[in-house]
């Protein structure tokens, strides 16, 4: 949306262009004006007849004030109640008849299809602001569309007698009036070049009035029948996630090279200076106090050792890198306080980044489990259906848990929603809860195309 | 650092350069003798071929694929030398690494530990050679894990009687267990004799064959 193309997609876009005299476009808009009139007259039949039968009653006069509204108010009324069961019609032959105009795909503003039934049928058409939309553009057809639509069109006899001008003077007969043209008249031959030259001049305007107007049209129908809104929502949107999801990935690509830096570089030194350390102890007399300064470094290291391990695995765990889900998962059981029962089954290893997410979530999860729910046990159930991944952890506890509170089901909800997948949570208050993540996983093809 | 009486021959496998001298180093300063130092399955397999040692001590995730290429290697190892001692160290505690490691042969001589404890070195060089003398030591980590994840029958042993089965998994005999916890042997005779009767399994005095029954116990409920 929003990047020109060399070729105008509208009318309204090939006004500015400066072959527009030698392109298609006047035509086109031609054709769109002079077929709006056709149109117009049904919409106008059906719309401004009550009206019109209205306005001649009240020129009548002699009506009381309270008479008077309520013929207004029945004429607004049976606008109401026929507007919605033409409007439609009138619009999908509007937005066809759009293509002469406008190139750019038309999509209809109605939610969905009609559902079937009558009652639901009307319901729906009523209830839908799509067809009061409609009914709003049928309104400007039936009374403003015409009018505008004439007077382009007129603009041709106009011309056109004011560059036949002085051969429309030579057959008067004698005694005949004066030609009218336009704004005045003319009796002699002599009388008519200004004219002739006014009409030379608007020729080539023509054209551009004709575009001009049938683009405007084009652009009120546009804005009133068509998604476009939603359409172009959609593709900002669409961008949207694309970035969002280009962003979890290059968040996702970081991630493994610092777990591949930390392992490959700063883990191997530590292991290596520990062992150092430990080998530096036996060579010190017992008693020493370098024994004992030595042996309090080892210490520390082999803290410190025992921490970067765990701080390497948080960013990503080397066992889910290298094994898989379902080992990774079967770790994450072992570490888990309460029992946890793993069944993971999968034909073929997921996309990295859903296989990140859907171990994350279940060890956030798991993390929950332990902290706030009392369950004596959990199961995780991974499993794969056609190209959806599917991640359940469930526990017997007491339930109740609030996304609202705490941000940990939230965070987990983002990540899932970053792979295109989404989270379901059910914790009745007194238990069970589940929490189902379903990711797409497609083996063959990255999650973002 | 008791003396040993002959000297035992060792080919390590590590991918890590600094992490290969360390242990070589290690080694070398409790007299074993390291006979060859590779850095990949291929190769470890070569120079067991080449040196025909007493013990081999690699480490599972190595190149080229980074995953179990090590544990690969001591398996097809030990097929073709059912004697030849294996000490694997892993990342990670992997239970299917210790139950293929264990199964690769009569479950005699194979170590599995995580590799954060060669840093321990005294306890490290006692495995390795225990390991070497034909033992089992399978890391606590492991145990403790199997033992949390069996939860059911072990859920009638006492914490004192939990800690001696995780020393005995570990393949302590009766008096090095009376040591670590500071109790008599006798009283750790009776715990070990507590447990093998709530996990009916069968009573034995040979520690390994304790060993294996206890792992095969926690590992699939099995009698070993």
């Amino acid at each position: 949306m929003g990047v020109r193309t060399g070729n105008p997609q509208t009318a309204l876009e090939a006004l500015t262009c400066r072959r527009l005299l030698a392109s298609s476009w006047p035509w086109r808009s031609a054709g769109y004006l002079l077929t709006t009139l056709p149109v117009a007259l049904a919409a106008f039949v059906v719309l401004a007849i009550p009206w019109l039968v209205l306005v001649a009653r009240l020129t009548e006069g002699g009506y009381q004030a309270g008479v008077i509204v309520f013929m207004v108010l029945f004429a607004a009324a049976l606008t109401g109640a026929l507007g919605p069961l033409i409007a439609p019609p009138l619009a999908r032959l509007e937005r066809n008849r759009l293509r002469m105009v406008d190139n750019r795909p038309a999509v209809s503003i109605h939610r969905a299809p009609a559902p079937a039934g009558l009652v639901s049928w009307l319901r729906d058409r009523y209830a839908d602001p799509a067809t009061w939309r409609e009914v709003g553009y049928a309104c400007l057809l039936a009374t403003l569309a015409p009018v505008l639509s004439i007077a382009a069109l007129l603009a041709v006899p106009l011309v056109g007698t004011f560059l036949v001008s002085p051969l429309l003077v030579l057959a008067q007969q004698p005694g005949d009036s004066p030609v009218a043209l336009g704004f005045g008249t003319a009796a002699t031959v002599g009388q008519t070049p200004p004219y002739v030259i006014v009409g030379v001049l608007l020729l080539p305007l023509v054209p551009y009035l004709w575009t001009l107007l049938a683009g405007a049209h084009a652009a009120v129908a546009r804005a009133l029948l068509l998604g476009e809104t939603t359409e172009q929502l959609r593709a900002e949107l669409v961008e949207v996630s694309r970035s969002r999801a280009r962003l979890a990935d290059a968040f996702e690509a970081e991630r493994r090279r610092i777990e591949r830096d930390l392992h490959d570089g700063a883990q191997q030194r530590l292991v290596s200076l520990t062992l150092r350390l430990g080998l530096a102890r036996l060579d010190l007399p017992p008693d020493s106090s370098a024994a004992e300064s030595v042996t309090a470094a080892h210490e520390q290291a082999k803290q410190l050792m025992a921490e970067l391990r765990q701080l390497i695995h948080g960013i990503q765990p080397q066992i889910l890198t290298d094994l898989g889900l379902p080992a990774a998962l079967d770790e994450l059981a072992d570490q888990s306080p309460i029992p946890v029962t793993v069944k993971a089954q999968l034909p073929a290893r997921p996309p990295n980044q859903i296989e990140n997410t859907a171990y994350f979530v279940a060890a956030e999860a798991l993390t929950n489990v332990a902290k706030h729910s009392d369950a004596t046990s959990a199961a995780v159930t991974v499993r794969q259906h056609g190209t959806m991944l599917t991640v359940e952890i469930s526990d017997n506890g007491h339930g109740g848990a609030d996304p609202s509170r705490g941000t940990g089901l939230t965070g987990l909800a983002d990540r899932v929603a970053v792979t295109g997948g989404r989270m379901l949570l059910s914790s009745p208050v007194g238990g069970p809860t589940l929490l189902r993540v379903e990711l797409p996983c497609n083996h063959n093809q990255p999650p973002f195309g | 650092m008791q003396p040993q009486p002959t000297t035992i021959r060792v080919v390590i496998a590590e991918d890590g350069v600094l992490l290969r001298e360390g242990l070589a180093g290690l080694l070398e300063r409790f007299g074993l003798h390291t006979v060859a130092v590779v850095g990949d399955g291929e190769a470890l397999k070569f120079a067991v071929a080449e040196h025909s040692p007493d013990l081999v001590v690699t480490d599972i995730r190595m190149p080229p694929s980074f995953t179990d290429e090590g544990l690969r290697a001591a398996v097809e190892l030990r097929r073709a030398h059912p004697d030849l001692a294996i000490v694997a160290l892993s990342q990670y505690v992997q239970h299917r690494y210790a139950a293929d490691l264990l199964d690769s042969g009569d479950g005699r001589g194979i170590g599995y530990l995580l590799k954060d404890r060669i840093v321990d070195v005294e306890d490290f060089i006692a495995a390795l050679r225990q390991v070497a003398a034909g033992g089992t030591v399978i890391d606590p980590q492991v145990i403790s894990q199997l033992v949390r994840r069996r939860s059911d029958p072990l859920s009638s042993l006492s914490a004192r009687e939990r800690e001696v089965l995780a020393l005995i998994a570990q393949g302590h005999s009766n008096s090095a267990i009376a040591r670590q916890l500071v109790i008599s042997e006798p009283a750790v005779g009776k715990h070990v004799g507590n447990i093998l009767a709530k996990l009916h399994l069968p009573q034995t005095d040979d520690t390994n064959r304790r060993v294996l029954a206890v792992l095969a116990y926690l590992r699939d409920g099995r009698l070993g």
